[in-house]
């Protein structure tokens, strides 16, 4: 069952849309085999088809819900070494958009991005609001291979990929986090909704694994 | 023990794949063909989601080392056991040592060998399905050992069967509800879509692509949810129908919905086949 919301990007509907998926998660567990949350949809596959009996059922849930605006979860810092060997299009990248690397990575760690939802990849992450002057639109041609933890540009997209995986975006530095961890429970730490926020580390500090993932409420 | 000496095409572990993680980004994955995996457990009294093996066009060579019983359902792929022809789509008593390999491919696409219990590799976020990066490859390595359990006699023979279903291996029509997308295309368009005969291109566990291209001036749509069994439309015009490892999510114009048996049929088909599309509400 596909739901959808006006189709755009923006944070009223991720968090009507995170909201909702709760509630369907806490009341409906019994027959949700999945719930998949998109920009502005969520998909829903149910183990029993009695679907008219279903569709009565989250309507009353949607007009009783109450939206968790305030609800904006973790800002999680995460580092990004963003030397030319890991990020390997940045001199291009950087020349294409007409700005200094300086300046590509001063814009890059600058914003906070929302976290939107988890899909492409596992653990992959659909980060918002990277700034204008940083859109290029995806290469024409992918590479067969970009490394895991590549940071990239795609479009107005930011991400982090999470596996080695082949790729069109414009890779400009290297995150040494794993974001998907198959022996926990759930094998992602990151919700939607979260802030995430880059910082720069050196090529020594990437190599010898200092580093640290900060953790903090975006208001405290 | 089971040990692959020869690799076949593209062999696989699967069950019936790996539910609950798609909001992480984790394919499905899973048997291709649902129907022919799960009658192989049936004839052993499996539980369904038993971890089979999933062999496609050519299968591979494995030796048993201890005693059990399979069976080998989907595609006729000339079974033999130690160089005599073993049936399909009944019991099959293995001793230590025998040897399982495949001839000439006489029909269908993908073949499954069950084994009494199951494979016993190791399960990964709920499922045995092997989907690289989550295990370690997407099919069997050389001399890779899979552990099964041993029984220690045969039971009285048995006459269990399962007859074939010519249908479910030489059906043109690919039973499909409308995507999301579908009114979006114009009457000729869908006019098409529904009066074509199309033909398998490219194909693997992700996707089959059809050759013939639908031009079309569709937007895209903000990235959402995909499902194995949903069609695709790209700018370019190609169709994609997503199989059991797709994606999670993507971009293009979903078309069609294919129904689970018609992602089991498709399953059987190959490079050329020629398939219709008809639409069920």
């Amino acid at each position: 069952m596909l739901i959808e919301w006006p189709q755009q990007i923006n944070e009223d509907i991720l968090y009507n849309i995170k909201s909702f998926q709760a509630i369907i998660e806490n009341h409906l567990s019994e027959f949700v085999v999945e719930c998949i949350a998109t920009y502005a949809s969520l998909t829903i596959i149910f183990k029993n088809r009695n679907y008219d009996e279903i569709v009565t059922k989250l309507k009353a849930l949607y007009k009783n819900k109450e939206v968790q605006k305030t609800e904006k979860g973790q800002l999680w810092q995460l580092p990004v070494c963003y030397h030319k060997s890991l990020g390997f299009d940045l001199d291009a990248y950087s020349k294409a958009i007409g700005l200094s690397i300086k300046e590509v990575i001063s814009l890059h760690c600058q914003s906070i991005y929302t976290l939107y939802f988890i899909g492409f990849l596992p653990g992959f992450l659909y980060l918002g609001n990277l700034d204008e002057g940083l859109f290029l639109n995806r290469k024409s041609k992918p590479k067969l291979t970009i490394p895991k933890g590549s940071v990239g540009i795609g479009g107005q997209q930011t991400g982090i990929y999470p596996q080695a995986s082949p790729g069109g975006w414009h890779i400009i530095g290297n995150c040494p986090v794993n974001l998907f961890n198959l022996n926990e429970k759930p094998p992602s730490v990151f919700r939607a909704g979260d802030q995430i926020q880059f910082y720069e580390i050196s090529l020594d500090d990437f190599r010898q694994n200092k580093f640290s993932v900060l953790k903090n409420m975006p208001d405290a | 023990m089971l040990k692959v000496l020869k690799l076949g095409l593209y062999t696989s572990i699967q069950d019936l794949g790996r539910w609950g993680f798609m909001k992480y980004g984790v394919p499905v994955s899973g048997a291709m063909d649902q129907l022919s995996a799960v009658k192989a457990n049936l004839l052993l009294n499996n539980n369904n989601n038993c971890a089979l093996i999933e062999c496609t066009q050519q299968g591979p060579k494995l030796l048993f080392t201890k005693t059990t019983q399979i069976a080998i359902c989907g595609a006729d792929m000339s079974a033999q056991i130690n160089a005599i022809d073993a049936p399909l789509n009944t019991l099959l008593n293995i001793k230590a040592n025998d040897i399982l390999h495949f001839r000439k491919l006489k029909y269908g696409y993908r073949t499954y060998i069950a084994v009494k219990g199951g494979f016993q590799n190791s399960t990964v976020l709920g499922s045995r399905s092997y989907f690289q990066p989550l295990t370690k490859s997407n099919v069997f390595l050389k001399d890779e050992l899979i552990e099964y359990d041993t029984i220690n006699d045969f039971p009285p023979a048995s006459t269990s069967s399962i007859a074939v279903n010519e249908k479910h291996f030489n059906n043109r029509l690919i039973q499909v509800t409308k995507g999301p997308e579908f009114e979006l295309l114009n009457k000729q368009a869908q006019a098409y879509l529904l009066n074509t005969d199309f033909t398998i291109g490219i194909n693997n566990r992700m996707a089959y692509q059809l050759k013939e291209l639908l031009p079309n001036k569709m937007p895209s749509i903000l990235t959402s949810a995909i499902l194995p069994g949903t069609v695709q439309l790209t700018p370019s015009g190609k169709i994609l129908i997503l199989m059991r490892d797709a994606q999670t999510n993507g971009g293009y114009p979903r078309i069609f919905n294919l129904s689970e048996a018609a992602i089991n049929q498709l399953s059987q088909k190959r490079l050329a086949d020629v398939v219709q599309f008809e639409l069920k509400n």
